[in-house]
Order: structure tokens, then sequence, then C-alpha cells
């Protein structure tokens, strides 16, 4: 079967992955979620303040841009840029946080509660909040915090609590493990902004749908722009948003190939990477059932990506539908491969990308070398590289 | 009003439901004290479930650690946590109760998350965990509409699967969940996760008077019950009371070696012989 945008099914069905696994407590406020975003989905009052949000405070529509230069340099396909990184706090978050913070009002909520590993999505859902006066809580993993002293610095700074969770592996997944606890006891006061495509019915509906603006757009441009689709799209996969929302208008559109590019760590070994699409197998993580990173136990693995935002050891289920039916080849970069590419890119076309969209714009560079220059490929630059500076300087021995 | 009774489907009682039975016989109320399996290792568990079982519990909740708990509090994932840093394996949990003379203790209930049983395949899971001595099982993230397939395996290996109800969920649902449910009803006292509250909710006794007159099924009520203060309220409404982290809670800063263990078991047992107590007719 060919896979088709009319997933999920009511149940939170991508094909057989999505669904519900989680406490009898979440399952009310669930379905009620559900319903209220299938409401304010219909509603032209909602969608008309959303794109007006989006247009006068994000910054959107993002550029289309053609990166010369880079193509010059690899010899092959023209590749573009859709540059979420010229978003309002530099990345694709943000279209996100601001859709669900506006549905918060609309359920009558007050508070907000998020999970962050490097803090890109807990800084946009701080803004998000602030922007609209909600009171913000961001669990992030000890680890994390240490890490990423910017980002913390920010939220604390638009008015956001940044709690630090310090059981299990201290990140990511941790910081998931608590906010769901907390909604379990504040629900009906609380709404959480889930930061990817993740977690049980209707977020991976609900964040893809909010995201799919990029795509949107991205199709629009490259018609205007071009007068024809694109060869192919190519985005990164960690929990899987930008990919999720740069696809998902693409998915009908047979001819274009879609190519997700998950983190390669620095190996296969587990503990290595973070790529449960190419290593891993379905099982349940996190509210879902999904590829995941798994003992034979059922445990979740530790991983590894340079990236913060890539480090994760499941993915949303539309990714696993996608993959199993064909739609989307899976692919991955090695920690080394996207540092090279960050420090490329920046010396040839003036743009820092996130250490994450390097993953994207390194597999773009491999694939552009085996087109032909009347090929097109537009790789999502989903956020800007600033927040990676530190790391970027420690792992080069640059001075910083 | 048929599709509201709900039977369990055997002529065959189970050791759970042989045990809600002579409870109620005897006007008393069942307690199911909660323990993870290796912490701080199964020898260790060996001796706290042959503890418990001399204060007189009725059941015995066996959690199987996970890494990634979200629907227990920090209590019980410190203890998952100590449990999984020392590589325990499910079968190791299953070797360890197997050595156990689980025909004269009370029923073990498994509290396993469905990322385990998935992985290790439904129908393995259960059979190994009956060879091994278990009574039921708790799936806390396997919600009732996707738990048909398990209930199936679960009453074919001749044992039960509890159901969760909460505060927050409609009538309309409970029926649904009632259909994949025999041993007895979980009622979630609290919204929230596992740990202590100072005061049960009165919405708690509504929606108990109301699962009464619903279901035949026992109601053993659980999430924010930690001391023998909590159980009288309860009395005429459930049948059984469960405590979640406070027996764990002995474990969480004992030191190393067996006098360490030593000092938390007679502790523990102490807490268990007051609940005990407690739920005996007054």
């Amino acid at each position: 079967m060919p896979a088709t945008k009319s997933v999920p099914d009511s149940h939170g069905r991508f094909g057989e992955f999505g669904r519900r696994f989680v406490p009898e407590t979440l399952m009310q406020a669930l379905e009620e979620l559900t319903i209220e975003y299938e409401k304010a989905k219909q509603d032209p009052e909602f969608q008309s303040q959303l794109e007006h949000l989006l247009g006068t405070y994000v910054g959107r529509p993002s550029p289309f841009y053609f990166a010369e230069r880079l193509t010059e340099h690899c010899g092959g396909a023209q590749i573009y840029f859709k540059r979420e990184d010229l978003n309002h706090t530099g990345a694709h978050k943000i279209n996100n946080t601001i859709g669900q913070a506006l549905l918060t009002l609309r359920m009558g909520k007050k508070r907000v509660i998020a999970e962050t590993g490097a803090g890109q999505h807990g800084v946009a859902s701080a803004t998000a909040c602030a922007r609209f006066g909600l009171e913000c809580v961001v669990y992030m993993g000890a680890e994390d915090i240490r890490r990423q002293k910017l980002n913390v610095f920010l939220m604390r700074n638009m008015g956001a609590e940044v709690r630090p969770v310090h059981s299990g592996s201290k990140t990511l997944r941790d910081a998931v493990n608590e906010a769901m606890r907390d909604w379990m006891a504040s629900v009906e006061t609380t709404h959480y902004i889930i930061g990817s495509v993740i977690g049980p019915h209707p977020f991976p509906m609900m964040v893809r749908d909010f995201q799919s603006v990029i795509g949107s757009e991205c199709r629009k441009q490259c018609l205007d722009a071009l007068g024809r689709l694109p060869d192919e799209v190519i985005a990164c996969v960690g929990g899987g948003s930008n990919a999720a929302g740069m696809f998902y208008p693409f998915v009908e559109d047979y001819d274009v190939k879609l190519t997700g590019v998950e983190a390669g760590g620095l190996g296969s070994a587990p503990g290595q990477h973070a790529s449960p699409l190419t290593y891993g197998r379905p099982g349940v993580l996190h509210g879902s059932y999904s590829y995941v990173l798994q003992d034979d136990d059922g445990q979740t693995l530790d991983v590894h990506s340079v990236s913060a935002g890539l480090d994760y050891p499941g993915v949303g289920p539309e990714h696993s539908y996608w993959r199993d039916s064909g739609r989307v080849q899976y692919t991955m970069a090695e920690d080394h491969e996207a540092i090279q590419t960050y420090q490329l890119v920046a010396k040839l076309e003036g743009i820092l990308p996130a250490v994450e969209s390097s993953h994207a714009i390194a597999h773009a560079m491999k694939a552009a070398r085996k087109r032909s220059a009347d090929e097109v490929i537009v790789v999502c630059l989903s956020g800007r590289g600033d927040k990676d500076v530190a790391e970027i300087a420690r792992i080069t021995g640059q001075e910083f | 009003m048929t599709e509201r009774h709900f039977e369990t489907g055997t002529t065959v009682s189970t050791r759970i439901q042989q045990t809600f039975e002579t409870l109620k016989s005897n006007g008393q109320m069942a307690f199911m004290p909660f323990v993870t399996a290796g912490d701080p290792d199964m020898t260790g568990t060996q001796k706290l479930i042959s503890t418990l079982a001399a204060t007189g519990v009725n059941l015995i909740e066996v959690g199987f650690p996970y890494s990634d708990p979200i629907a227990d509090g920090p209590v019980i994932q410190s203890s998952y946590t100590r449990a999984l840093n020392k590589k325990l394996t499910v079968h190791q949990i299953f070797d360890a109760v197997s050595e156990l003379p689980t025909d004269e203790l009370p029923p073990l209930v498994a509290m396993v998350s469905y990322a385990i049983i998935f992985r290790i395949g439904p129908k393995a899971f259960v059979e190994s965990a009956r060879d091994a001595g278990f009574s039921g099982f708790i799936i806390p993230d396997l919600p009732g509409d996707e738990a048909e397939e398990m209930f199936g395996v679960v009453r074919e290996a001749g044992l039960d699967l509890i159901q969760l109800v909460a505060p927050t969920t409609p009538r309309e649902r409970v029926w649904e969940i009632l259909k994949a449910c025999s041993g007895f009803v979980y009622c979630i006292a609290v919204a929230g996760t596992t740990g202590t509250r100072e005061n049960l909710q009165t919405d708690l006794l509504d929606q108990l008077a109301w699962l009464r007159a619903e279901t035949s099924l026992p109601l053993a009520v659980g999430f924010g019950i930690s001391k023998p203060e909590h159980v009288d309220p309860l009395r005429n409404l459930a049948d059984g009371v469960i405590v979640g982290s406070g027996i764990v809670r002995h474990l969480n800063e004992i030191g190393e070696g067996p006098e360490a263990l030593d000092t938390a078991l007679e502790a523990i047992s102490t807490f268990s012989t007051s609940m005990v107590q407690a739920t005996k007719p007054s």
C-alpha cells in the first residue's frame, strides 16, 4: 500500500504505529485534547489567528534559498535550503509551540509544561508562554542543563521555571518521563506542549500539523521559483518534527524522493548512535508504538549523538509508517560528517547551521554528487548553529 | 442491561478470586503491598516477599523494573534504576520467583510495562510468568481499549489481568475497560503517580459506590494509600488496599550488606503488620 496523507485514524494509528500506551489517568485528557484540537483545526478564527502570529511574530514564510556555492562545491544537483533557522528563536520548534499555546488558551488552561533536551523546544515554549502570559515549567535533564547554559538562561529570563531532572540518564527521555508525570497530576489545569511528533495520540498528528507549514510553504516556493517540484527533499530526524513537517505535504507527490537522516553518532554499536529507524525495532516508548532502540527485555538503550536535538532513542510513529511503507528512505550521518558540514557551510554560504541540520546537509551533499545539474534537492535547515559553537570549538580544538 | 454484567468467563476460579472470596467471608479487606523485583537484588526480594507473607498480607505486587516508568513516582523509579544498574533481566526475576514456594505464598501479581511484554511477546511472557508462579498482571501503560489481545492471552493461561480505573475515567469508558478485566479492579485513588497523599478524595468514594453497583469484581484502591488510617474510610466501599511506594521507600537509602537489609526488613515488617491489622474487621 502506498503511503497516504490520510493518517492517523481516529485511534491514532499510522498503519500499525502510534496509538496510546499510557496510564489510564491520562486517557481522558488525551481524548479531550483530541476533540479540542479537531475543533480548533476546523475553526477559521483559530487558523487565522495562528497564521497572523506566524507572519508577524515568527517571521514566516521562511526563505527558500539557493545554496549556490555549496552546489558548485558538490558539482551535482542544485541544493536549496528551507530556512527555518531564520524563524524567531532560531529553529522550527516555534511553529509548534505557538500553535499549542493558542490551543492552551482555547482550552482555558493557564499552565504549560514542556520537556527539552538541547533546550530549543524549551526556549520556544518559554517564548510562546511569555507572549500569551501563560505559566511555563520546562523539565530538563540535569546533564543537559549543564551542557546548555545559554538556553537555560534564555528560558529563565522569559519567566519559565526550568526544573532539573535527576532520574535515569538525566537527559531528554527522563525529561519526557517527568513531564508526563507532572501532567498526570495536573491535567485539569495544565497543557503539555510536547516538542516532537512523539508520544500518545493526538500529539504525533498535532505536532506534524503545526510543523507542516514548513513543507506547505516550501512546496509552493519551489513551484513558484522553479516551476516544478524538487527531485528530493531531505531533513534530519531525531524525534522527527522538522522532517514530519517538511515531508508531510509531499507524501502524495510520489515522484519526490523523501530522505530522513538520523544521527549515526560514532558508529553502529549499541549506545554509539541514535538511529532507531536504521538499527532499532518496533516497540513501545513514551506512550506510542514505533521504532525504538531497546534491549531484548524492552529496556531503552542509551544513545549518543554530537547533536543534543537528535539524541533520542525513539522516533515519531508516522516516520515508522513512512519507513515500512517505503515512502521515506532513512539513512544517517555520523558525528564527524555533521561537524565537517557545519564548518563547510559556514565558509561557503555564510550560514551557521545547527549541528542537527548539518546531518541533513551532509547527506544532501552526497546525494547531490550522484545527481545531474538540472535536478533539485531541498534540505530543511531546521535551526541555526549559534547554540553549538562551544561544543564545536571543544571538539575541533578551537579557542572560544 | 446484560452488557453491564461482567462474568470472568471461566468456571475454575483463580487464586486471586479465591483470595478475595475467603477475605470477604471473613469480613476482611485485602492488603497488597508493592515490591520492586531486584532491589537490592533478587535474593533480597525473595526475603522481602517471605517477610511480607509472614505478616499476613493477602497479595503481593511485584514490579518489574523498567527504564522509563511514566506511571510510577520518584521512589519507585529510583528503586527500578537501582535494580537495572545491576543488570537485572526479566528471566532472572522469573528464575528467582520460581525458587519460592509460591503455592504457599499469597498470590503474586506482576506489575510490568507493556514495553517489556511486547518485546518478549505477550504469550511467551505470560507463560513464563505462570510457570514461575505469578497469578496475575497489572500493565499500567496498556489501557483497557488496547488490552483485548492481552486479556485473551492471560485468560488462556488461567490467570488474571487487572485493569486500572482512574478518577477521571468516564463511566462509558469504565464499561469498556471492565470487558478486559478479571481478578479485581485497581481503583486509582488520586490523579498523579504513586506516592504518599494526606487525604483521600471524596470523588473516589462516589466512584467506588458506583463501581460496586456495576461489577461483581472486587475493588482494590491504590495510589495515595500509605498508612493504616487510610484504610478505615474505605471499609464497605472497597475490598482491598494497595500500598505502592510505602514498602520500597524503606530500601531507598539502605547501605550495603545483609545487616542493612535486615534492618529495612524489620521496619517493613512493622509497617506491613500495622496495615494488615487495619484491614481486619474492627
